[in-house]
């Protein structure tokens, strides 16, 4: 057609370059919207982690003073020769050792300074004199962790009188700033100075392995089940249906769940990580389901046909092709459930994994507490100690967190195939 | 488009010119009547096959017979049923739920539409190249062994190596990828993945090779090395072709079928169909008056 036929152009008039220009104006508005968005969660993402690493960071080191210590006149009754072999733990523990602490902290520092050192001060010493019994027999100077009272005080504003303790400490150059190693090995504590993480980060990955052993394989085998042999019926859309509607169920109620079968009717043991893991489990098993039926789904057609057409069985269609085709987005899904279920508090409060656990569980029926049960509880504490310790906790989940995706994400990345 | 407007065509109509299809890849006609001899015992013959998605019959009374030693086309415009057709020959619409297929298809005499006929074997001896190049995303040796491997063919690694090797031979792929064995299949050219296609199909050692439309995702060069490939395979495997290219169904094959709207219109010797066609609906659809 000629331009003449066309009519005269009015790509140029005034209403359509107003429209033009309408036009760029959403996109910009839009882009602007979208900034906005990313900057606002950025912001927030950068205030959490500042205000967290600030409060936490003072949670991972733990003030030490030196304590002069003479056990002629402890009166500990302790004989050096006793202190061997296999009980040589037990023999020492047996002693009154924080009598002997709070007895040569009052006699070096001042009578307000006998109760300054920390619970977990009385393991060091055990630990001292079983390394080395021939101490007892003379005097020596130890440098022991300080209560929370003076580590507080210590590290910002604290009550006067153990500010003033703090000071003549210092003075005396009796006080010194170590790692905190023993909140990375221990359990739980009254004292906030003798708290460790480990016991709950044992109890989370206990229960975080009970939770990938049930649910990933039993997700990932119902998902190719519905979608690869299950006859469509009225059956197989209902049950569709009600794996969805599990994914949305409140996690409390899985708790719940929890507490009438698994303890109520099998009689398994309370506030335990198998028991834990099996509420959790219940929970990522839709998560899975959904996302593993989603990844199957994506398979291209063609290649079920390329296996079919050299003669492979379905079963061989689905496990040698299908499947590994469909891992990445399966596996994403499964990160995705998982992490929820390791950020989970709800449910395990119902199952009594809120006790107070001081010693880190050796297996999955012995009781633990869990990363996130345990900041709740810490939070909940009144001592101030137990503010750094709690914002310290946070920042060992996110890293555990972090790292259990990063592990996730590899592995995901090493069964990524294009076709 | 305007074609379509004008057919029907009116008898009083001059009859339209057959336009010159080559016919000189077609082996000497003399042989070819020696091969197409009819008291031979045809390789596969489907007898009143009529296919059904759901309440909707998209093929129906379809008859025809398949022979070694011969390409088959199956010619026709799009949705008549042709690649359905090829679909049963080996089974493969028993994928789709709510396909059914009545009648008869026999391969050496025995029926492969009974419930008795086990499917994985039918499909091992009955191989199929898609439209759509699909290696598996596997290295290519692994593409080619993973027939005869799920077979139990080629046990050892030794063996697997051969049938690839031999394999890939014959589908005229080996000198372009014996030093690459071990990359992925996907990252061949389009017509290399399609070569690589048949190599995978030849390799459990089938008796009949389907080909849907194989070409049709190729450039011509990649099509002229296909279609080379078919005339070496002739020898060796009963082939069906399904092709909406009438030269291509011309240059490869010795017999062709027409399809149209769901039934076979004609089915004989390429060579007649193409100049001397008995239907006028075959005349129509070779002079360029449908589809």
């Amino acid at each position: 057609m000629s331009a003449a036929k066309r009519g005269a152009s009015r790509w140029t008039d005034a209403a359509m370059t107003r429209r033009v220009r309408r036009r760029y104006l959403f996109e910009r508005i839009f882009r602007g919207t979208g900034l906005l968005a990313i900057s606002l969660s950025v912001a927030f993402l950068a205030f959490l982690l500042w205000n967290m690493g600030s409060k936490g960071i003072s949670g991972f080191s733990q003030y030490e003073a030196a304590l002069p210590i003479d056990f002629t006149k402890s009166d500990l009754f302790l004989d050096p020769a006793t202190i061997k072999g296999p009980d040589a733990r037990t023999t020492v523990a047996g002693a009154d050792l924080s009598t002997a602490i709070a007895n040569a902290a009052g006699a070096a520092y001042g009578p307000a300074a006998d109760q300054m050192f920390s619970d977990a001060a009385v393991d060091r010493l055990t630990d001292a004199i079983v390394a080395n019994p021939s101490m007892l027999t003379g005097s020596t100077t130890l440098w022991l962790p300080v209560g929370s009272k003076v580590d507080v005080a210590a590290k910002r504003d604290g009550d006067p009188a153990a500010e003033k303790l703090v000071g003549e400490l210092q003075q005396k150059q009796a006080l010194r700033r170590t790692f905190n190693t023993h909140f990375l090995t221990g359990a739980d504590a009254t004292d906030p100075s003798a708290v460790g993480v480990w016991g709950a980060l044992k109890g989370s990955f206990y229960t975080i392995l009970v939770t990938i052993l049930l649910a990933f394989p039993i997700g990932v085998l119902a998902s190719v089940y519905l979608e690869e042999f299950a006859p469509r019926n009225r059956w197989t859309d209902m049950i569709e249906v009600s794996i969805n509607n599990l994914a949305a169920v409140p996690s409390i109620i899985f708790g719940l769940l929890g507490l009438a079968v698994f303890l109520d009717v099998m009689n398994l043991p309370r506030s335990a990580p198998l028991v834990g893991g099996l509420t959790l489990a219940l929970m990522t098993f839709p998560v899975i389901v959904i996302a593993g039926r989603n990844a199957i789904k994506t398979v291209p057609p063609s290649i079920r046909d390329a296996a079919l057409g050299v003669g492979a069985s379905k079963m061989q269609v689905t496990f040698h092709h299908v499947l590994p085709l469909a891992l990445p987005g399966i596996l994403t899904g499964t990160i995705i459930g998982v992490a929820r279920a390791l950020g989970e508090t709800a449910p395990l409060l119902m199952i009594g994994m809120r006790a107070f656990v001081a010693a880190p569980p050796h297996g999955i029926a012995d009781p633990a507490t869990v990363l996130p049960v345990q900041i709740f509880l810490w939070s909940d504490e009144v001592d101030r100690g137990f503010i750094e310790k709690t914002s310290a906790a946070i920042i060992v989940l996110l890293l555990f967190m972090l790292l259990m995706n990063g592990l996730a994400i590899y592995l995901r990345n090493r069964f990524e195939r294009r076709w | 488009m305007d074609m379509k407007e004008k057919m029907p065509m009116t008898p009083e109509a001059p009859a339209p010119e057959i336009p010159a299809i080559d016919l000189s890849h077609q082996p000497n006609l003399a042989e070819g009547d020696a091969l197409i001899d009819t008291s031979r015992e045809p390789k596969m013959c489907a007898d009143k096959v009529g296919v059904f998605y759901g309440d909707k019959q998209a093929l129906k009374d379809v008859s025809i017979k398949i022979y070694d030693d011969l390409v088959t086309a199956f010619i026709g415009p799009s949705g008549c049923g042709k690649s359905t057709f090829l679909r049963c020959l080996n089974r493969m619409n028993d994928t789709i739920p709510s396909a059914r297929v009545t009648g008869r298809i026999d391969l050496d005499g025995e029926d492969i539409t009974s419930a008795a006929m086990d499917v994985v074997q039918l499909r091992a001896r009955v191989g199929m190249v898609f439209q759509k190049p699909n290696p598996f995303p596997k290295s290519i040796s692994e593409n080619v062994a993973y027939g005869p491997r799920i077979h139990g063919l080629a046990t050892s690694k030794p063996d697997l190596e051969q049938v690839v090797e031999k394999s890939l031979k014959r589908a005229g792929l080996w000198e372009e990828v014996k030093d690459r064995l071990q990359e992925s299949g996907t990252a061949l050219s389009g017509g290399q993945q399609q070569r690589l296609c048949i190599a995978r199909a030849i390799a459990v050692d089938p008796e009949v090779i389907l080909m849907d439309e194989p070409c049709s995702a190729l450039d011509p060069i990649a099509t002229a090395k296909i279609e080379e490939l078919i005339h070496e395979l002739r020898g060796r495997y009963a082939i069906a072709i399904v092709t909406h290219n009438m030269q291509q169904a011309a240059r490869v094959s010795q017999r062709t079928a027409f399809f149209h709207l769901g039934e076979m219109v004609e089915y004989g010797k390429t060579s007649e169909i193409f100049t001397n066609p008995r239907q006028q609906r075959t005349q129509d659809y070779i002079t360029g008056r449908y589809g």
